[in-house]
């Protein structure tokens, strides 16, 4: 048979497309809002008592912090998902830590991150497995002690999407490399992005030979760090809800366009990976 | 919503054009494509209620001694209807089946296939039962919502496993067996006749079915050529109508286009996200609304470690 295919295009007005895609996804909102079930889920009030018991918590905190994530998790094991702070991070106003939490992963809550005013800004991307509808939340907390809600439904993805990754031995196979570079241009005194991606399987464990009737034993990325001219700007507490290949996208604050970035990984097995980046090497 | 127009499009188009017949559209109908060889041809469809779960393609090969079944259609119902379709061709027993890869829509009529004799053989690739087990309670609750059933189907993996080559002797006819490094799937394995130069390539090959990426889209792309050196005259897909040497052709394009686009996103920074929202799928495939944007996901997320060894 012959069916025509065009070469893909990486479209330079890629806004148009985006643009599109909002707008045909704004059209049946009252269709799609249906299916958005509250989001006073059972778990969420276990992890809300687990996490900040009777701690006020401002939700739809909009003006203070925001979630990304997209309608529909594409792909089941890697689903992309931003935590962005309103405001940059001063000394005298910051967002110290948040979580990011999933209402039915088998473990919800997902990532917590401690940051500082060196982070420059409290924004940080990465990618969760996902396979059910739910309801994903992150909690900021900021340096005046208050905690700040927002949240987002994603439903889950099509076809025979699954959380686990697609390449077990490759995976197994490069675990442990890092790679750690800078996103923009580091400028003295404004927030920079930087990315740190690690090779790992990532598995949660929960899994069972169906042969042999044994489960895989878990073993997963569990802390990341990172310094910058030997303080730690970021660090997070992650586990398996993490995607396969544990990344993540931060900012820090540089002095001077100079100075060493370096990471720490540690996984539940206690291997642990380190990363260094010189910004001064970098610049060019 | 043009991706929509496109897909039905594309649907009519291969309805028309196709084996798809009124008669092949039946869960059970088979059409002999070479002699001793039967072929379903699935509709092209996500599984639901309404198609029960007929949406891959399954065939059967028949020797002097008995019958070797390939792949078993994505419900108890399209494995039931497998034995039915082998029944009115051949009183010989079926001895083998041999699953291509663990996706749910080749897999799940197995449990009905299985156990019919003693001797009966299941085989798949060696990797299959690890990436079974860590799909398992996602296949089973994805089929028990789809389909509508009233439980969650029992998924039976099979207990014979091939990593390389191996030979299934049918009686006067024998089958090659291959499995293949990480492409559509980590455990892909295809079944080629020789005496009649048929390759059931499973979804190694899609035709028609946008191509969906569960294992690693260069290894997939690098592959391509030792697939299409087989020697086959007949290649039957996963997906799709059976297609002669020349049927590979569309896929490739499809899997090169999709390299070089998430490649050239890679080299300009851009975000994942921001990524699938991007790159458009081409035209000319049915069901890219549901798959290409996790095919973008699935490339990007492998092609941003290739510059790393």
């Amino acid at each position: 048979m012959q069916t025509r295919t065009r070469p893909l295009k990486l479209s330079l007005s890629g806004l148009v497309t985006a643009i599109a895609v909002a707008l045909s996804l704004l059209l049946p909102t009252a269709a799609l809002s249906a299916d958005e079930p509250s989001p006073d889920t059972e778990q969420w009030a276990g992890i809300r008592q687990f996490l900040f018991a009777d701690r006020p918590i401002a939700d739809n905190a909009g003006d203070v912090v925001e979630i990304d994530a997209p309608f529909r998790a594409e792909d089941a094991a890697v689903v992309p998902i931003g935590l962005k702070a309103k405001s940059d991070q001063t000394p005298g106003r910051y967002i110290r830590k948040m979580w990011l939490l999933v209402d039915k992963n088998p473990t919800p809550i997902a990532a917590s991150f401690e940051l500082t005013p060196e982070s420059g800004r409290a924004d940080i991307e990465t990618r969760i497995r996902l396979e059910e509808y739910t309801w994903v939340r992150v909690v900021a907390e900021t340096s005046d002690g208050q905690l700040h809600m927002a949240r987002k439904f994603v439903r889950a993805a099509g076809g025979c999407s699954a959380p686990a990754g697609k390449d077990m031995e490759a995976a197994l196979a490069r675990l442990g490399k890092v790679k750690f570079r800078l996103e923009g241009e580091p400028q003295q005194g404004k927030p920079t992005l930087a990315q740190i991606m690690v090779s790992h399987p990532n598995n949660s464990g929960m899994q069972m030979d169906q042969v042999t009737r044994l489960f895989v034993p878990p073993h997963y990325v569990r802390h990341v760090e990172v310094a910058y001219g030997g303080k730690v700007i970021m660090s997070a507490d992650v586990d398996f809800s993490m995607s396969e290949n544990p990344n993540l996208r931060f900012y820090f604050l540089p002095s001077n366009g100079s100075g060493e970035l370096t990471a720490k990984v540690v996984d539940s097995k206690d291997l642990v990976f380190t990363s260094t980046l010189n910004l001064s090497k970098t610049g060019s | 919503m043009a991706v929509f127009g496109r897909a039905y499009t594309s649907i009519a188009a291969l309805a028309a054009a196709m084996l798809l017949t009124a008669a092949s559209m039946h869960p059970g109908a088979v059409d002999e494509v070479a002699p001793g060889v039967f072929v379903h041809i699935g509709q092209i469809a996500e599984p639901y209620r309404d198609n029960g779960g007929d949406t891959s393609n399954w065939g059967f090969v028949v020797g002097e001694r008995c019958v070797a079944v390939i792949d078993t259609g994505g419900s108890q119902a399209t494995g039931a209807a497998i034995l039915a379709a082998v029944r009115r061709q051949t009183a010989l027993p079926v001895c083998a089946a041999i699953i291509t890869h663990g996706h749910p829509d080749h897999l799940l009529g197995l449990a009905s296939v299985t156990g019919s004799r003693a001797g009966f053989r299941a085989i798949a690739s060696h990797r299959l039962p690890a990436a079974v087990a860590a799909r398992t309670q996602t296949y089973r609750a994805l089929a028990q919502r789809q389909l509508g059933l009233e439980a969650a189907p029992e998924i039976v993996v099979p207990g014979e496993q091939v990593n390389g080559e191996a030979t299934i002797d049918l009686g006067g006819r024998q089958l090659q067996l291959r499995t293949w490094k990480t492409a559509h799937t980590d455990h892909d394995l295809t079944v080629y006749d020789p005496s009649t130069q048929t390759l059931f390539a499973g979804d190694l090959l899609f035709v028609g079915h946008t191509p969906v990426i569960d294992g690693n889209l260069a290894g997939w792309l690098a592959q391509t050529a030792a697939l299409r050196g087989l020697g086959a005259t007949r290649t039957v897909p996963g997906h799709g109508p059976v297609v002669d040497g020349k049927g590979w052709q569309a896929q490739t394009e499809y899997l090169s286009g999709l390299r070089d686009a998430v490649r050239t996103a890679l080299r300009q920074r851009m975000p994942l996200q921001r990524a699938v929202e991007t790159i458009a799928a081409p035209a000319g495939w049915a069901l890219t609304e549901v798959f290409h944007r996790r095919n973008v996901t699935a490339a990007y997320s492998e092609l941003e470690w290739e510059d790393t060894d």
